[in-house]
């Protein structure tokens, strides 16, 4: 009987593995077109940024495909949000021929795989790690996001200089690079400018349900200013238990918090008044902005987040150093490295995200983001 | 051959056991070194082995003492934290690779066997799902803890913190940083390093088991009372095998760090524990060699399945449930039972009439 | 004041572990396994009853009513495909299985509804009765606590008094006696996940009514909670799962209001370690004398 049971046991995966096995091949080389691969969360408690991203990045290679000069071939990766993964992730794309990196979504898996990006000499540039650790001594790797500490300065001196509150509270999540990221600069900066912070308190992915204490903590000191750096799903469950506490300070976001007003079923009105720092928003009006959601609406049927538009920034800031570098797809990975690091350090780029963004030779883009407040369940400039 | 026909029966399973592994091995690093594998295969070697080692540490604690435990992920936690720390504070003082590594590896796993001892504790008032608990909790316990832990090193010393990061003079470098872990960690583990670890760890609980002392671990397991009766000291050999399978946890948690530049705390969760669990139950309880076989494939199957795109995680899930099934269901069993049955019947036929055709 | 509004906001977050925990218990009791998959089954009620009220504007009732039904169809096709064919493999097995489980659902689940959040409308409203000046207690809670105790006793009266209640007690205490006293143990198991499941579907409804994150992967951090709940208050007892469940609730509360944020979740299971010290069976478990 027990050797019966290893038969079996043996005969279902090796089946598996050699269907897999003999799916796998290296792409030919000869083709006419640049590949970039990305590796992003697309299961998982993440996979929603993933996913975003990965859906932005083909309409921008779709877009570029149809206009006949340079060809791209992009694929995804899972990486579900973990650092094994992502370097797992990343060598698949390596076998499968990858030529310019998109790195990986979020923080930490892009902390591993920059590191093999720079080891094996492939330009990188993600949309979304905004850790510094992503870009800290890597000369090939970029960033189309803000980097945390920028987000956190730029808030707290924003806060300052508009005079948004006297007393400030911050929540956040202590099990969140992103998170605690921002919140660590927003700190520092606050306690340079004399901001008054009153409380401070935490949560986990483990505890990411009840905020009593944490509301009720920031109301006793009596912050008349909450900040929030997270993302949406958990803002829109501290603006509901707010409510319903009859606590109404001024929400203070982040570029995380975009994506809260096409939350589905979300009452907008929880989020009426609340201001955020980002530097994309679904309902701007201008002619790119319009086009981007219209597509991505028409494929996936739901309204892009700032992940889906970062991506998309970042397939077209690589076709114009591509083409003004003169990039062709039968160029080795590294001699591509070379060419876009000198593109990228030189040129001005106009995108979803933010006009005229350059980059530094650190790898962090400088774009000036925007301050918005929610009225009537949109967008409106702060300025 | 005549010293193999005159040694047991069980010495003889670890001595193949051991064989195969290092044929394995050998032909993996010819491959390797051919550049036949590909990169994704070669990426999941070092891992691999720290997974076979957490498999077969776990599987001292749940196959052979025989008490469930839901946390080992927390000990591997604490080997991967403390063993970066000690690599870097070793960095100052030599410059050998391998130097940093050993030491790195022998800390991990001698504060990983105290977080063991503490587990051991309660393990001593408790049974069944209430000590599985207690473990969940350790484990949930030691990632909240890292997840707030602050060790920086400057030139005036090592800092600790909690909760918040401390100024630290210039030049000065975290090594720990709460959420965000370790990065910048150097890839120190190499494949052969982890795979003399592993072997190191399989010949010491082989042993184990075959000695008095692994005896009576096992009659612990099969009944504790009558155990007890014949005078075996229950505390003594509990805290012994929870201690031994966590300092080998926390060699493998040192050995999985250095082969990423980066580590956070939530890698060792829940999930991690469990996933290491399934590998001990697919390679059958108290079998090292099922668990080396089931770490192994469950470590690749899933990126071996990246052909399904969208659906990997799902079909991963299918396979995970039919493989318990049809190694666990006595119908399922006996179907690919008749089936084996008959192919075999069949090339007996083929065979006996070529026999015969020979034959005649 | 503000002790007095911790305990709330304590017993508010209990009573959805406890809702929680009943479920899990129930299946332990009779089953003798741990159903990892039960959260899943949760967040998978959460779901139907979310896309009735939110996407086909039905009545809440109804909402809740279709998402027992589908539960418990989806607990008894789970149970025959999963685990009536391991029926007599060890209990560790069963487990992985479950776990397995638990990753389909999950994964399905995000192939059929995405892995966008959702925005779960209460089934009960959003207002609070005011006990006093600024002392609030939410409809939710209030519906939550309410339901708990009517499950509470309905299970016990069920167990204790009606036929196939006396046959699943059989069951739990000795299978093999149990049908050769003519007891059907493979209808009685699948009746318990039945149940069990149908009790997910209303805590997955509730659980989303109080804390309106809805994801794929929302059922399995409550799960475990509230697993460790049910064992808080001794696996395998009806009245133990709630008891353990509101007092998980007050300590994860307490533990941040009077401690610290940052280290709750340590705080709560290092008290629970110490509870089980004290009492190695949980609160309301029973001990049960070794024989050899």
């Amino acid at each position: 009987m027990k050797k019966m049971k290893k038969v079996v046991c043996f005969g279902l995966i090796s089946a598996m593995m050699l269907s897999a096995f003999a799916g796998c091949g290296k792409k030919d080389s000869a083709s006419e077109v640049i590949i970039i691969g990305g590796t992003g969360p697309l299961t998982g408690g993440a996979a929603v940024y993933g996913n975003a991203a990965k859906r932005g990045a083909e309409i921008a290679v779709e877009e570029i495909n149809a206009l006949g000069d340079i060809q791209f071939e992009l694929k995804y990766e899972d990486d579900t949000h973990d650092a094994e993964k992502a370097v797992n992730a990343y060598n698949a794309l390596k076998d499968w021929g990858v030529q310019i990196s998109l790195g990986s979504v979020t923080s930490s898996p892009c902390v591993a795989t920059s590191a093999e990006t720079f080891a094996d000499r492939i330009f990188a540039l993600t949309p979304s790690a905004s850790a510094t650790d992503v870009t800290a001594d890597k000369d090939n790797m970029f960033q189309m996001c803000f980097s945390d500490p920028n987000q956190g300065s730029a808030s707290a001196q924003y806060i300052s200089d508009k005079k948004l509150g006297t007393k400030v509270a911050i929540i956040y999540k202590n099990d969140d690079v992103y998170s605690t990221g921002i919140y660590d600069t927003f700190m520092n900066k606050a306690k340079e400018l004399g901001i008054d912070v009153v409380s401070t308190t935490t949560f986990t992915t483990d505890s990411q349900t009840d905020f009593s204490v944490q509301l009720n903590d920031a109301k006793n000191a009596g912050a008349d200013l909450v900040f929030l750096p997270m993302y949406y799903e958990a803002a829109a469950l501290i603006l509901a238990q707010a409510k319903s506490m009859s606590y109404a300070p001024k929400f203070f976001g982040v570029d995380g918090m975009d994506g809260i007003l096409t939350l589905e079923g979300f009452d907008t009105s929880l989020a009426e008044g609340v201001m955020l720092l980002t530097p994309f928003s679904a309902d701007a009006s201008d002619e790119k902005t319009v086009n981007f959601v219209k597509k991505y609406n028409e494929k996936f049927g739901e309204t892009p987040n700032q992940f889906a538009a970062d991506a998309y920034d970042c397939v077209y800031a690589i076709y114009q150093a591509c083409k003004n570098g003169k990039v062709t797809a039968s160029m080795s990975a590294e001699d591509i490295c070379d060419i876009m690091i000198a593109q990228f350090t030189t040129m001005k780029f106009d995108g979803l995200t933010g006009n005229g963004m350059t980059w530094g030779a650190n790898g962090e883009v400088t774009k000036s983001p925007k301050g918005m407040v929610i009225e009537n369940g949109v967008y409106v400039g702060l300025d | 051959m005549r010293a193999l026909k005159t040694i047991n029966k069980t010495s003889k399973r670890n001595f193949i056991t051991i064989g195969g592994l290092l044929l394995v091995y050998l032909a993996v690093l010819a491959l390797k070194e051919g550049g036949i594998t590909s990169n994704l295969i070669n990426g999941q070697l070092v891992p691999i082995c720290a997974y076979m080692i957490m498999a077969i540490s776990l599987n001292l604690t749940v196959g052979i003492l025989g008490e469930l435990s839901l946390g080992h992920a927390g000990f591997m936690s604490v080997g991967a934290f403390g063993g970066v720390l000690v690599s870097t504070l070793m960095r100052q003082v030599t410059d050998s690779n391998l130097l940093c590594l050993l030491v790195a590896v022998i800390a991990g796993g001698v504060l990983a066997a105290i977080a063991g001892l503490l587990i051991g504790i309660p393990v001593l008032r408790l049974k069944g799902d209430y000590l599985a608990i207690v473990t969940l909790a350790f484990g949930q316990i030691i990632k909240s803890i890292v997840n707030i832990l602050y060790i920086g090193l400057d030139s005036e010393g090592l800092h600790v913190s909690v909760i918040n990061k401390m100024d630290l003079a210039e030049g000065g470098k975290m090594i720990i940083s709460g959420s965000m872990g370790c990065s910048g960690v150097r890839k120190l583990s190499t494949f052969t390093f982890g795979f003399i670890l592993l072997l190191l760890c399989l010949i010491v609980i082989f042993n184990l088991i075959q000695s008095r002392t692994g005896r009576a671990i096992m009659a612990l397991r099969d009944n504790r009372i009558a155990a007890e009766s014949v005078g075996i000291n229950v505390t003594k050999y509990k805290l012994l095998v929870f201690s031994v399978s966590a300092a080998m946890a926390g060699m493998a948690g040192t050995l999985f760090a250095h082969n990423f530049s980066t580590v956070s705390p939530t890698k060792f969760d829940f999930n991690t524990s469990i996933l290491v669990l399934v590998f001990v139950v697919l390679g059958g309880l108290g079998s090292m060699r099922g668990s080396l076989i089931a770490a192994a494939l469950l470590t690749l199957l899933p990126e071996l399945l990246r052909e399904f795109s969208d659906y990997r995680m799902l079909v991963y899930a299918i396979v995970l449930i039919l493989v318990m099934l049809g190694t666990n269901s006595p119908t399922v069993r006996d179907f690919f039972g008749k089936l084996s049955g008959r192919i075999k019947s069949i090339f007996m036929k083929k065979k006996t009439a070529k026999e015969e055709n020979a034959n005649g | 004041m503000e002790f007095l509004s911790n305990v709330i906001n304590g017993i508010s977050l209990g009573s959805i572990y406890a809702i929680i925990a009943l479920g899990y218990t129930m299946v332990y009791g009779i089953a003798k396994m741990l159903n990892f998959a039960h959260g899943d089954v949760i967040m998978v009620g959460a779901y139907v009853c979310f896309f009735m009220t939110s996407r086909y504007n039905m009545p809440a009732v109804v909402g809740v009513l279709l998402s027992m039904f589908v539960c418990t169809v989806l607990g008894i096709v789970i149970e025959r495909l999963a685990y009536k064919p391991l029926r007599q493999a060890t209990s560790l097995a069963v487990l992985i299985t479950a776990i397995g489980m638990s990753y389909f659902l999950q994964n399905a689940a995000q192939l059929l509804w995405t892995s966008n959040p959702k925005v779960f409308k209460s089934v009960v409203g959003s207002g609070s009765i005011e006990l006093a000046e600024g002392l609030h207690i939410s409809h939710v809670t209030v519906v939550t606590i309410l339901v708990c105790v009517v499950i509470m006793i309905g299970l016990t009266v069920f167990t204790g008094k009606s036929k196939m209640g006396k046959a699943m007690r059989a069951c739990s205490e000795d299978k093999g006696a149990a049908q050769l006293m003519g007891i059907n143990v493979n209808t009685t198991i699948s009746i318990t996940f039945a149940i069990g499941s149908a009790l997910a579907a209303i805590a997955g409804v509730l659980l989303c009514s109080a804390y309106p994150n809805l994801v794929p992967t929302t059922g399995s951090m409550p799960g475990i909670k509230a697993f460790t709940a049910a064992v808080f208050g001794g696996i395998g007892s009806i009245p133990g799962a709630l008891i353990g469940g509101v007092l998980l609730g007050i300590i994860e509360i307490f533990a941040k209001a009077y401690i610290s944020t940052e280290i709750s979740d340590a705080i709560v299971f290092a008290v629970l370690i110490v509870v089980l010290l004290v009492k190695p069976t949980g609160l309301l478990g029973k001990k049960i004398s070794e024989k050899v």
